[in-house]
């Protein structure tokens, strides 16, 4: 087992704000990784400083045994892809011009995409099911269909590392599925190492080899999702109420949040004078 | 499944994770587990019906493989449309219309003693290579700032860019300095203050809100104005009337030395900006998107600053101020040749240089006596269509 990626001490700041604070893990080739964590909790700046986006102040990030700082930008872009969790709306590029784009890592400057670029580029549509798209504006698909369109941008890059932000959170449950088991199927038959940050415990559970659990710039617990989703790690790391049993179709851990009973930030519960009567 | 099958083939008749793994492998030498996966259009296929999957790829094939022809043809076909302009700037003026006796000139028949001779190659020539020169140049600078502040508003005469670059020439111009290198280098530090004092006032950062954007180029741009009379009052002698006449937009001072001059600085800019279209495009995917496919933005963005500053001001020390044609032409070439920079950038060189020909074609022509500053009529044409973009920007 090698590591795609690790990570030693790393620590961020913003200003004076602590946001990651002494994290260090390893991502191991071809593994399906998850990182969860309440909002505020660092996951996108931590996928930020894994894609070379922002520079840790401290500490060491290494991705395929070399050095990030030894990377250049497009060396990395050559290994590493990214797709993020906004996107401006409006791209006026076709979807065949988009995914194509993913391709620029490999060209030189002006350089023109060859045969063997557009046909990257034709089977990483086919992959993530927009071929049938291939000529229209970005801006007139649905949000699931740009996300797969997004997707198939950062494999034409052919990474062997995907970095993926929250790529579920704007869709609805049949293309949340739909996305998760491409990048599922995208490390199976590709070899492609997937991290993925994501709100949806449930969902982590059912695809994550292993899950990060992050709070506060920190590493709460890392492991299979048996291991991290356990009711007292849970309890303590959201502050709210739930329950964790097993889920039905896989076996993994299952999350039910309890109405009412959220402690975040202190007592939530409305004051008594609110109440009804 | 076979892994004999050619690529297209499979990709036709079979499941899509075949022709995924089949070609790929090849390609990469480093393939993933060889294991048969599930076929991604089984687990799939219930939601999304799977498309038809076409024999051979017709979907990117009309698309952007077309690119480098499509560079050629756009190339070509503006060129002409360029050549032929300046066919018709050469010929048209105040001695009526000499098409054929200025196309006999360049074929080596005409007479070179005549005076048409002498008019088309002493005034006519240096005004329309100044014109193309100047045309290219502002839709070039329009088109760089549209792209890397995502703004489609964005245009050096409303970002206060060519205001900028006119209060350093002129300052040049009092001082008694020669045109080049003198004027210009007053006129680029005049537009690089204007440039940064506008993303400042926006916001700092590069990547802009579009009312604020144009706002602080409107309010930087007034303040020019302003400069640029309070100097203009200080000047007394003759040539005030030269300096006013150059502000609104002139071609007709243009001397053919320095029109040679212009070109030595704009020619390899224009170069550098056909090499910078690919990352052009990239950003406008976003920032962090084209970061991770490679581009450095902040030096890219930096780079298409102080270039573009750089040719707007040394256009603008010849030409005056020229307003709304960075905003005209690229419009006009997206709607007609979509957004790729790289079709965009040959093309905002020879149709815009044609573009703005047109321009002093009318300016010349329109009225009966004498001519009107070519800036009229740019702002005629452009303002408007300001206006309808940020209508529809509004929306």
């Amino acid at each position: 087992m090698t590591s795609a990626m690790m990570l030693q001490h790393l620590s961020l700041l913003y200003g004076n704000r602590p946001v990651l604070n002494d994290v260090s893990f390893s991502v191991i080739e071809g593994e399906f990784f998850v990182i969860i964590g309440p909002n505020g909790s660092g996951k996108t700046t931590l996928v930020k400083a894994m894609s070379g986006a922002v520079r840790p102040q401290r500490g060491d990030v290494q991705i395929l045994g070399r050095p990030l700082r030894g990377y250049s930008g497009k060396a990395l872009a050559q290994c590493v892809a990214m797709v993020p969790q906004v996107a401006p709306v409006d791209i006026p590029f076709t979807v065949a011009e988009v995914v194509l784009m993913g391709r620029s890592p490999h060209l030189p400057w002006m350089g023109l995409e060859q045969r063997i670029d557009l046909e990257i580029a034709e089977r990483a549509m086919h992959f993530t099911h927009v071929a049938h798209l291939a000529g229209r504006k970005l801006d007139h698909l649905s949000a699931g269909e740009r996300q797969r369109v997004l997707i198939a941008r950062a494999i034409c890059q052919q990474p062997r590392i995907l970095l993926l932000d929250e790529p579920t959170s704007a869709l609805d449950l049949a293309h949340q599925v739909q996305i998760m088991d491409l990048l599922d199927q995208l490390r199976n038959d590709e070899g492609i190492t997937v991290v993925v940050v994501s709100h949806d415990l449930n969902l982590a559970a059912l695809y994550a080899d292993r899950l990060l659990l992050m709070k506060e710039g920190g590493v709460v617990a890392l492991g299979e999702p048996g291991e991290v989703l356990t009711f007292e790690i849970l309890e303590d790391t959201y502050g709210c109420a739930l329950l964790v049993d097993k889920n039905p179709v896989k076996g993994v851990p299952r999350i039910t949040v309890v109405p009412g009973d959220a402690i975040v930030g202190g007592d939530m519960r409305l004051p008594q004078t609110f109440k009804v009567k | 499944m076979g892994r004999s099958g050619e690529a297209g083939e499979v990709m036709g008749k079979q499941g899509i994770d075949g022709e995924i793994r089949n070609g790929k492998e090849s390609e990469r030498h480093q393939g993933g587990p060889p294991g048969a996966a599930m076929p991604l259009s089984a687990s799939l296929s219930p939601r999304v019906p799977a498309s038809p999957c076409p024999p051979l790829s017709p979907s990117v094939a009309h698309h952007p493989k077309s690119v480098p022809r499509r560079i050629l043809v756009v190339s070509l076909s503006l060129g002409l449309v360029l050549l032929i302009s300046l066919w018709l700037g050469l010929s048209i003026g105040s001695t009526g219309q000499n098409l054929r006796e200025v196309f006999a000139l360049f074929t080596g028949h005409g007479d070179p003693a005549s005076t048409m001779a002498s008019i088309v190659w002493r005034i006519r020539l240096p005004r329309v290579l100044l014109a193309a020169l100047a045309g290219a140049t502002l839709s070039l600078g329009g088109l760089v700032f549209q792209a890397i502040l995502r703004n489609p508003l964005a245009e050096p005469y409303i970002l206060g860019i060519s205001g900028g670059s006119a209060i350093g020439a002129i300052i040049g111009i009092l001082l008694g300095l020669s045109r080049f290198p003198g004027e210009a280098l007053f006129a680029f530090g005049g537009s690089m203050v204007t440039i940064v004092l506008v993303l400042v006032i926006a916001s700092v950062k590069l990547s802009l809100k579009q009312d604020s954007l144009i706002l602080a180029g409107v309010m930087v741009n007034a303040f020019c104005s302003s400069v640029i009379m309070f100097l203009l009052t200080l000047t007394q002698d003759a040539r005030l009337h030269n300096i006013l006449f150059w502000l609104m937009g002139d071609l007709s001072m243009s001397d053919a030395n320095q029109v040679m001059v212009l070109a030595a600085i704009l020619l390899p800019c224009f170069v550098l900006l056909l090499l910078f279209a690919r990352p052009m495009n990239l950003i406008l995917l976003g920032e962090e998107m084209a970061a991770s496919m490679g581009v450095n933005v902040p030096l890219v963005s930096l780079v298409l600053v102080v270039v573009s500053s750089l040719m707007i001001s040394a256009t603008v020390c010849q030409s005056g101020l020229l307003g709304f044609v960075g905003l005209v032409t690229p419009h006009l070439l997206r709607l007609l040749l979509g957004p790729d920079h790289r079709v965009l950038v040959p093309a905002c060189i020879l149709g815009g240089g044609a573009y703005l020909v047109w321009c002093d074609l009318l300016a010349r022509c329109l009225p009966a006596q004498g001519e009107l500053p070519v800036g009229v009529i740019t702002a005629i044409i452009g303002a408007p269509l300001f206006i309808f973009l940020l209508q529809r920007a509004k929306r």
